[in-house]
């Protein structure tokens, strides 16, 4: 006689939703310790980069605490590169793929989707910044004297939340992307390390740039920590923490809610243009 | 039947010709002209910003100091780099993972280490506008202070020259080994780029590095491929940083030369090495798709 399987009970509702959002989740996290290369490129590149920059400012002479504003940008680096190609390019990934239109038939959503995308790669990321603000600190004897533990702990997930939430937002724009989609992603690199003053305190570009710069959430998130991390930063801050954190409390709801809208609009438009399953190489 | 056979020079310029052109239409026919122009331009000079934001805030935006000249150029001439170095090996990634087409090209009658060196052709294309922009745009507004009339141009595009080459054949050895590993490890290329970044002296005075890890930068071709190139732009401004100061011009480009002689020979060894081992492993069209 032929053996069935145990039945699965069907999930629905919140619980379909968390189950979604696990099982997305769980590559993510899983998949770094299947594949230990992400260790060379991962933390071995950015450290390269710290150490370019961090020489520079040894060369012109800048004051010490400039390597502990490097080496904590630079560990930031990691999530906003994890945002770009994990999170907003990561559905043109898929189509190129043949997952996406597996997802869409599926009986789940599609925002449970990218928030496990989200979680497992923040998560996955977390490791990777924190080593490298180790090895970057101890390498270039960065000195950080944390006045605000609490405040630091909030400021970082504020900007964690709201950072993930600009990646699910422009996901669904990248939805309808084809080939452009690597190439916009790739010219979202250095610009936005300039815009956001990953190597130098934002204020130096002047309140209106650093004001329009703000709108990528790494910007105030990387201030407020930089003056929570490093007491003379305060007097490079661009704003006082505390508003800094409000407005990061602010683009959260914002890029969550769009996040949110976009995605079923991007979604029928895909649908009723015919591009979930197109491959434009 | 006859078949007609052609020179291993006309193979090689064959070849190089048509990667060329097929390198150009992937690179930009993706956008509209000037989407490519800004794209091809936001980059470059959003990396020299940093560089400039950087070195205004700690000196108050004093250009005229000599290091700022020497951090500037440095960077611009060391777009190449990445470009032509991560241009040629990526050509493997691309054709094998994303467009499934090496084993029709490595079985068609190509020349195929000529095929990869002209992949990376539509890069330096880019390149060379780019470096052309930011070394325009240092001169107009931020005091790098080349006097045209004074250059020594036909030196200085000999260099030029011979630096490509010897970029592109460290392309070509990274292109070997690109054959033998997996889809992601496409940042292969910009690791090598970040690492000789950092080693070659292109945005600060080896001086500064910590001294067990300043004869890395002095084995290293691009050292002198840059300090050459910036002292036959900025003249005695460039040689005053005391690293290579006691070699005169010449010294520099001879050095350059038997450097690129070295690993020209490296690379086609290595190259050659590399594919042999592919072919044995089965991995010339491997798809890791992960």
């Amino acid at each position: 006689m032929e053996e069935t399987a145990p039945a699965i009970p069907k999930a629905s509702g919140w619980k379909l939703f968390l189950k979604t959002v696990i099982a997305r989740a769980y590559p993510r996290v899983i998949g770094q310790q299947r594949e230990k290369s992400w260790v060379f490129f991962d933390i071995f590149l950015p450290i390269l980069g710290i150490a370019a920059y961090v020489y520079v400012y040894r060369a012109i002479g800048a004051p010490e605490e400039y390597t502990g504003f490097v080496v904590l940008g630079g560990a930031m680096t990691a999530f906003w590169l994890n945002v770009l190609w994990s999170m907003s390019s990561q559905l043109y990934w898929e189509k190129e793929q043949g997952n996406l239109a597996l997802y869409i038939m599926a009986p789940n959503s599609m925002m449970a989707i990218l928030l496990g995308m989200a979680l497992g790669g923040m998560v996955a990321t977390l490791l990777r910044a924190v080593a490298i603000l180790v090895i970057g600190g101890w390498v270039f004897q960065a000195r950080f004297l944390i006045t605000n533990l609490g405040l630091l702990i909030l400021v970082f997930l504020l900007t964690m939340t709201a950072l993930y939430g600009l990646g699910m937002m422009s996901a669904s724009l990248f939805l309808l992307l084809g080939r452009e989609a690597w190439h916009l992603a790739n010219l979202a690199q250095e610009p936005v390390y300039l815009l956001s003053g990953f190597y130098f305190p934002v204020k130096n570009l002047g309140f209106w740039v650093a004001l329009v710069a703000s709108l990528i959430p790494l910007t105030l998130g990387l201030d407020a920590m930089r003056q929570l991390a490093f007491p003379s930063a305060i007097q490079f801050g661009f704003l006082d923490v505390r508003v800094e954190a409000i407005g990061l409390f602010l683009l959260c709801i914002l890029f969550l809610v769009g996040a949110h809208f976009l995605l079923d609009y991007m979604e029928r438009l895909a649908i009723q243009e015919g591009r979930l399953t197109e491959s434009r190489r | 039947m006859h078949t007609s056979q052609i020179s291993p020079f006309l193979a090689f310029w064959r070849s190089f010709r048509l990667a060329t052109w097929l390198g150009w239409q992937i690179e930009s026919n993706w956008a509209d002209p000037f989407l490519f122009t800004v794209y091809s331009l936001i980059k470059p000079i959003s990396s020299a910003a940093i560089l400039v934001v950087m070195y205004s805030v700690i000196t108050r935006a004093d250009f005229t100091a000599p290091i700022f000249p020497y951090i500037y150029l440095g960077n611009a001439f060391y777009m190449y780099v990445g470009q032509v170095m991560t241009g040629i090996s990526w050509a493997v990634i691309d054709d094998r993972e994303h467009y499934k087409t090496m084993k029709y090209i490595y079985t068609a009658p190509v020349h195929f280490p000529a095929y990869l060196l002209g992949r990376g052709v539509a890069r330096f294309i880019i390149a060379s506008i780019s470096v052309l922009v930011t070394i325009v745009f240092g001169v107009l507004f931020l005091e790098i202070n080349i006097e045209v009339t004074q250059v020594n141009w036909a030196f200085f595009l000999i260099t030029l020259f011979t630096g490509v080459v010897m970029l592109a054949l460290m392309g070509l050895t990274l292109a070997g080994v690109m054959l033998l590993l997996v889809h992601h490890m496409f940042g292969v290329g910009e690791a090598v780029a970040g690492a000789l970044y950092l080693f070659s002296g292109a945005i600060f005075p080896l001086e500064v590095l910590p001294s067990f890890l300043r004869p890395i930068g002095f084995l290293m071709p691009i050292t002198y491929w840059l300090e050459l190139l910036r002292r036959l732009l900025v003249g005695d401004v460039a040689s005053s940083f005391p690293t290579l100061q006691t070699l005169t011009n010449v010294q520099l480009y001879f050095i350059l030369v038997v450097l690129t002689v070295f690993f020209a020979a490296f690379s086609i060894l290595t190259f050659r090495a590399c594919e042999n081992r592919a072919r044995e492993l089965g991995l010339i069209d491997t798809v890791t798709n992960y």
